[in-house]
């Protein structure tokens, strides 16, 4: 055999280098005939195998696809949790960091008797357009106060694209519906 | 009067009314579930769940179909040949009820054959009214005067003079080893042996064979809607184009049908007499599964792999068959 491999291949030092590739028959004939037949027989056993798996379609409106814990979905507002203070000082950084200019911040006072927020001021107004936001996450880097995070939900969409600028009351509610969490090694 | 065909058993003309009516509605109440089924089979084949929204587990999807091709207006191109842009589908459909007739769903009980008719040369009778319907192919795809159309009917003529011969030489071992061409007689021939077992060359031969005649994948290229736009139904619309699909079915359940009968024992197998035709519908059902299976599995054809599997392999496959059963049947 290696004399043969050194006579068809001259130039090859050593018989080992040659890799021998194991090929089905060539097409046509009777060997051809067989190779069809059983490669038939193959390819119904693979289909058969797909109906032994099962279907992996995630039947959406019903069922949901889990997200990471890092998906970027809908922005929240958070609040502390012991006083329900906003944590949101109004200091646009979000603003100067967002790319798409989706944000608008309109700051005020706060009233000694009546606090909004923790700090000195807080935000009058704090509006995301979310027909423009592109979901990069730079606000939630830029906040000094981890005031706002990007959530999980990402079923947002809607009728008007004015329905999609979402104020400051609807950043801070809860959720109503939970976006499945992917759990660990899911 | 002559006698066109020798009939095995005839009834009363009201019960043989009474019978076609009960198959007809049978085999059509079969049809709208055999599109469910090939849907959600191929989609099962492919991972996915197929048409599962409309009604319980999907099972109206036929209903909405047909409502929204019945819903659609008919259209005629101007190109078209009226009358045989008419005629065309109206004739695929034609063929395959008429052979329906000849399918046994048992023998004879109470003096009722579970059966349309028992004729005499019922493998001619189903290559006859089988060859009709690729006439209404011809028609539909010259006369609605479109390229594509007319390339689809050319090559649905040339698939059926190609594997027509070959099914029928598949049968013709049957035939030999049961001494009749009377489809009732056949399926009683095989009392002791399914005909599949030896005659398992010939089986094979007329499934593949069956699935070009039924211009199913692999063999669609007469449709062949990536190439084709379907070929010979490019101008059909609405109603139809429902024929043409609810004939594709038909002759799928007519080819099952007569390759159980031939090779599966046909309404044979254990219980009490009145479970045969539910055997019979049972092992069409098998041999649909099947269709679908390949139709799931392989792509289709290249042209010439078409006609050089046809005249080179399935051909002299069965020729073979023939020949050495026909040495076989006359020395033992």
């Amino acid at each position: 055999m290696s004399n043969d491999l050194s006579a068809r291949f001259p130039y090859l030092k050593d018989a080992d280098e040659v890799v021998s590739v194991q090929r089905g028959p060539e097409p046509g004939g009777a060997k051809g005939a067989y190779r069809a037949f059983g490669e038939t027989l193959r390819g119904l056993k693979t289909t058969m195998a797909r109906v032994i798996e099962g279907p992996l379609t995630i039947q959406y409106p019903e069922e949901k696809t889990p997200v990471y814990p890092r998906f970027r979905g809908r922005h929240k507002l958070h609040r502390f949790e012991d006083t329900g203070l906003e944590k949101c000082v109004g200091c646009s950084l979000c603003v100067a960091a967002c790319p798409a200019d989706c944000i608008r911040v309109v700051a005020a006072e706060n009233d000694p008797a009546d606090r909004v927020s923790a700090g000195e001021r807080y935000a009058a107004v704090y509006e995301i357009n979310l027909a423009r936001c592109i979901f990069c996450g730079y606000c939630e880097v830029a906040c000094p106060f981890d005031a706002i995070t990007m959530g999980h939900e990402y079923e947002l969409a809607d009728y008007n694209r004015s329905d999609l600028i979402f104020t400051k009351e609807m950043l801070l509610a809860e959720s109503i519906e939970k976006t499945p969490l992917r759990r660990e090694g899911e | 009067m002559s006698t066109i065909a020798d009939v095995g058993y005839a009834e009363a003309t009201w019960i043989l009314i009474l019978k076609s009516i009960v198959i007809f509605l049978v085999v059509f109440l079969i049809v709208p579930v055999l599109t469910v089924l090939e849907r959600k089979l191929i989609g099962r084949f492919q991972n996915r769940y197929g048409p599962n929204r409309v009604g319980p587990v999907g099972m109206m999807q036929p209903l909405a179909d047909i409502l929204k091709l019945v819903g659609k207006q008919t259209f005629r191109p101007a190109a078209a040949v009226p009358l045989l842009y008419a005629i065309g589908p109206a004739l695929v459909i034609f063929s395959g009820i008429t052979t329906i007739a000849i399918l046994p769903f048992g023998d004879v009980k109470d003096g009722v054959g579970f059966y349309g008719i028992d004729v005499s040369i019922g493998v001619l009778y189903f290559f006859a009214f089988g060859s009709l319907a690729f006439y209404g192919l011809l028609l539909s795809g010259w006369s609605s005067g479109s390229k594509y159309s007319f390339l689809g009917a050319m090559r649905s003529a040339a698939q059926l003079i190609s594997y027509e011969v070959s099914m029928g030489l598949a049968l013709l071992g049957a035939v030999m080893m049961a001494g009749s061409l009377s489809l009732v007689s056949i399926v009683e021939a095989q009392g002791e042996i399914w005909y599949v077992v030896p005659q398992f060359v010939g089986f094979l031969v007329f499934m593949v064979a069956g699935f070009a005649e039924t211009n199913r994948a692999p063999f669609d290229l007469p449709e062949a809607d990536a190439e084709l736009v379907q070929g010979f139904q490019t101008e059909y619309g609405g109603t139809r184009f429902a024929s043409f699909l609810l004939a594709e079915y038909l002759e799928m359940f007519v080819v099952s049908g007569i390759a159980a009968a031939f090779f599966l024992g046909g309404w044979m197998g254990p219980g009490p007499g009145w479970l045969d035709p539910i055997w019979m519908i049972a092992k069409i059902l098998a041999l649909i599964f099947i269709f679908i299976w390949v139709r799931a599995t392989l792509p289709r054809l290249r042209y010439d792999q078409l006609m050089s599997l046809g005249w080179k392999v399935l051909l002299p496959l069965a020729t073979l068959n023939a020949l050495v059963t026909a040495v076989l049947v006359v020395v033992a």
